[in-house]
């Protein structure tokens, strides 16, 4: 993974002194409310419902053990013993004093790590597909790419406060395991003309209260000039975006008003008035930031299988969190952060110590945080995965249940957040106390589902299989359910099915949803194509044919 | 007594008026004196009465006004400015650059409006040169030139004390 020169040292310890120089002066009096939280906000620090809350930048989502028992240190030291991994491959901690929030900082700084940037209205953490460089039909690495991102976005001079936030995510494969399409910038590497690898450029996509698909700005980039054409997007942006509205002032909706045709044309211009310019991107920088991700020494091996002969226990979690390694021999294992009791995406403080631990005896000592909150030990020899099993088992960490109904998204919502109207965490629960069974669970397959406590869609739900959106109705907790989202390379959408139910319904609502499925399915059809042949009718009908029984 | 203000580093005295303070005095002996500054506005406005006026001027920016339309008649000012409604305003950023790099304007470039230490370290590198500050912040704020000491931008520097390094 790429570790930091003198330079990348010097700026985070650099920042660290200016943070702490700024909570210094708004402790002190010097700086008001509203003058401290535009600064503190572009270092991840919110205020909220309970205590300040401190995101940390995981740059798409790449740990070293270091790192994650530093993180685990952090979350006992000056939190309750654990963090929240979310959807933007980051952490949060939710009860960190304001006043100790630099000595996290400066211990962060020390394995090189920071909050820069991963709140205000900036450019974000840069968000990768969590199997980089190791899934088989990758066309190239996307984290060189995501590296350079961070590089050129870290403290942009010109692009500090821009009209809203500003999010990218780079893929490499055809699948799309980063949700690019409902990010502001999308970046895919694909195949040019001559058969060169360069970019596809979307922009404008978003969930939030207006989601939108993200649409293509630009077909075929030359790599070289990744970062000016990303200058030109940010420039159109920083000028045209909408200062006026908060709630419009996303790009997607500059992109909406001007039209795809429209938006392209400004920033083609703009694009040719500095392509030639200081920011083309130089093959041996490439190079170099490429050095930093190459393979790990594999060892030579022929694949296995290591469930043969084992308990059903066992066979069921190979079968559904690990996946399909390029390398024979090994394989990808999701370290499932969705036991059905905790809140999803939740990690305690000995449970990331214990994962760093075994990233250390079994996957090169990195681990990789998923966008769909679960953590990945990405190079695993298929031959020790019963081990690593083993280890898991006991810290609660192999809950066998990725891909399904229970591996949900999920934001913080009302138990945390000051912007939810409802609660996400015990729906999660309501609903894991619902589907505790696992031969059902498997029946279902592949489905998504997806949970934000409010409109701002921390938790996707536009792009679950099914979405669920904690809304307030009179003072109580209602859910708007919706079905046919996805968030992968043929992203969509969800619709609502009708009205809000209520939060104790949810459960039976999702149970009436399946049982629709179940009965219509075809043969190996997984849910979100049954919704796509179908409909929503025939699942609205069998939801509101008859009142839950209380 | 005149504003003091932090130019190319240093704290200083101003000495430009700002057209709307000028009162009722001939503006065009105010500006030969100490050098008038329009708003973009006042300058379109009247532009053959401000063509024809001896003596330096200078023109602030909106956040909403196109540097385009400022650069054919950029030969006339001595000083350009900014200005920033609030500390969420991020246009002037953009401004600065263009005028800088596309225009190739070489003279003061000037933040105005509200402007804070911590804005500064941006504001030099998008090729601000002249900051009014509240006096408050003034001595604290040569200093936040060096807040970093690095840049992974290549960039226009025209107000920092130093030339820093490039990494690409």
């Amino acid at each position: 993974m790429y570790r930091y020169d003198v330079m990348d040292k010097t700026l985070v310890n650099e920042r660290v002194a200016q943070f702490r120089d700024q909570t210094r002066r708004f402790l002190n009096g010097e700086l008001n409310d509203d003058e401290f939280r535009h600064l503190r906000l572009r270092n991840g620090l919110y205020i909220q419902r309970h205590a300040p809350m401190l995101r940390v930048a995981i740059p798409y989502g790449l740990l070293s053990s270091v790192q994650l028992r530093t993180l685990g240190g952090i979350a006992r030291r000056y939190d309750r013993g654990y963090g929240h991994f979310t959807t933007r491959q980051n952490i949060q901690y939710n009860w960190p004093k304001l006043a100790e929030v630099p000595d996290i900082l400066a211990e962060l700084a020390s394995v090189e790590m920071h909050a820069i940037q991963t709140s205000g209205n900036c450019i974000r953490n840069t968000t990768s597909d969590h199997l980089a460089g190791v899934t088989p039909n990758e066309l190239e690495d996307p984290r060189p790419w995501c590296e350079i991102i961070r590089q050129w976005s870290t403290f942009h001079p010109e692009f500090t406060y821009l009209p809203r936030k500003f999010k990218i995510a780079v893929t490499g494969a055809p699948q799309d395991r980063a949700a690019s399409l409902v990010h502001d910038v999308g970046v895919h590497i694909v195949r040019g003309p001559d058969g060169e690898l360069g970019f596809e450029i979307l922009a404008g996509g978003g969930l939030g209260r207006t989601p939108i698909i993200g649409q293509v700005v630009r077909e075929f980039l030359p790599r070289e000039h990744l970062l000016s054409y990303l200058e030109a997007v940010l420039r159109v942006y920083n000028l045209e975006g909408r200062r006026d509205n908060l709630t419009k002032a996303r790009i997607k909706i500059l992109v909406k008003s001007l039209g795809i045709e429209e938006f392209r044309r400004r920033v083609e211009a703009e694009w040719e008035s500095i392509r030639g310019g200081a920011l083309r991107v130089d093959e041996a920088e490439v190079a170099r930031i490429r050095g930093f991700f190459g393979p790990p020494a594999y060892r030579k091996l022929a694949d296995t299988d290591p469930a043969a002969g084992k308990d059903a226990a066992f066979r069921a979690w190979y079968r559904y969190n690990t996946v399909e390694h390029k390398v024979p021999g090994y394989r990808a294992v999701y370290v499932s952060l969705k036991k059905p009791d905790v809140a999803p995406g939740d990690a305690t403080d000995a449970q990331m110590e214990l994962i760093a631990d075994l990233s250390d005896r079994y996957s090169f000592g990195e681990v990789r945080v998923t966008h769909t909150q679960n953590l990945l030990l990405a190079d695993v020899e298929q031959d020790k995965a019963f081990e690593l099993w083993q280890a898991l088992v006991g810290a609660g960490l192999a809950t066998p249940n990725i891909g399904t109904l229970t591996d949900m998204i999920c934001c913080p919502g009302l138990d945390f957040c000051s912007l939810a109207n409802a609660g996400s965490i015990d729906v999660a629960k309501l609903i894991n106390d619902r589907f505790d069974d696992y031969d059902y669970l498997y029946d279902l397959g592949e489905l998504d589902v997806k949970m934000s406590g409010c409109m701002n869609a921390c938790g996707h739900h536009h792009v679950g299989n099914i979405g669920i959106l904690g809304v307030d109705k009179g003072g109580e907790e209602w859910y708007q359910i919706t079905i046919g989202g996805a968030a992968g390379a043929d992203a969509s959408l969800g619709s609502v099915i009708g009205p809000s139910v209520a939060k104790v319904d949810v459960p039976e609502t999702i149970a009436r949803l399946l049982a629709v499925y179940v009965e219509q399915r075809r043969v190996d059809e997984r849910f979100i194509d049954t919704v796509r042949r179908l409909g929503v009718k025939p699942f609205k009908e069998r939801v509101y044919a008859a009142p839950v029984a209380a | 007594m005149p504003r003091q203000l932090l130019r190319d580093g240093r704290v200083v005295a101003d000495d430009w008026t700002y057209f709307a303070d000028a009162g009722n005095a001939d503006t065009s002996e105010a500006s030969a004196a100490s050098g008038l500054i329009l708003t973009f506005d006042q300058w379109l406005v009247d532009k053959p009465r401000w063509l024809a006026a001896a003596g330096r001027l200078g023109v602030v920016l909106s956040p909403a006004h196109k540097v385009e339309q400022l650069a054919p008649d950029l030969a006339r000012f001595q000083l350009v400015g900014a200005e920033f409604s609030g500390p969420s305003e991020g246009r002037g950023y953009t401004q600065g650059r263009l005028l800088r790099e596309r225009y190739g304007w070489n003279g003061e470039l000037r933040a105005t409006g509200y402007v804070r230490r911590d804005q500064l370290f941006f504001l030099a590198r998008c090729g601000f040169n002249s900051f009014e500050l509240p006096d408050s912040e003034l001595e604290h704020a040569v200093s936040a030139f060096s807040t970093f000491s690095a840049e992974y931008q290549p960039s226009n520097d025209a107000g920092l004390a130093h030339k820093l390094r490039h990494r690409r």
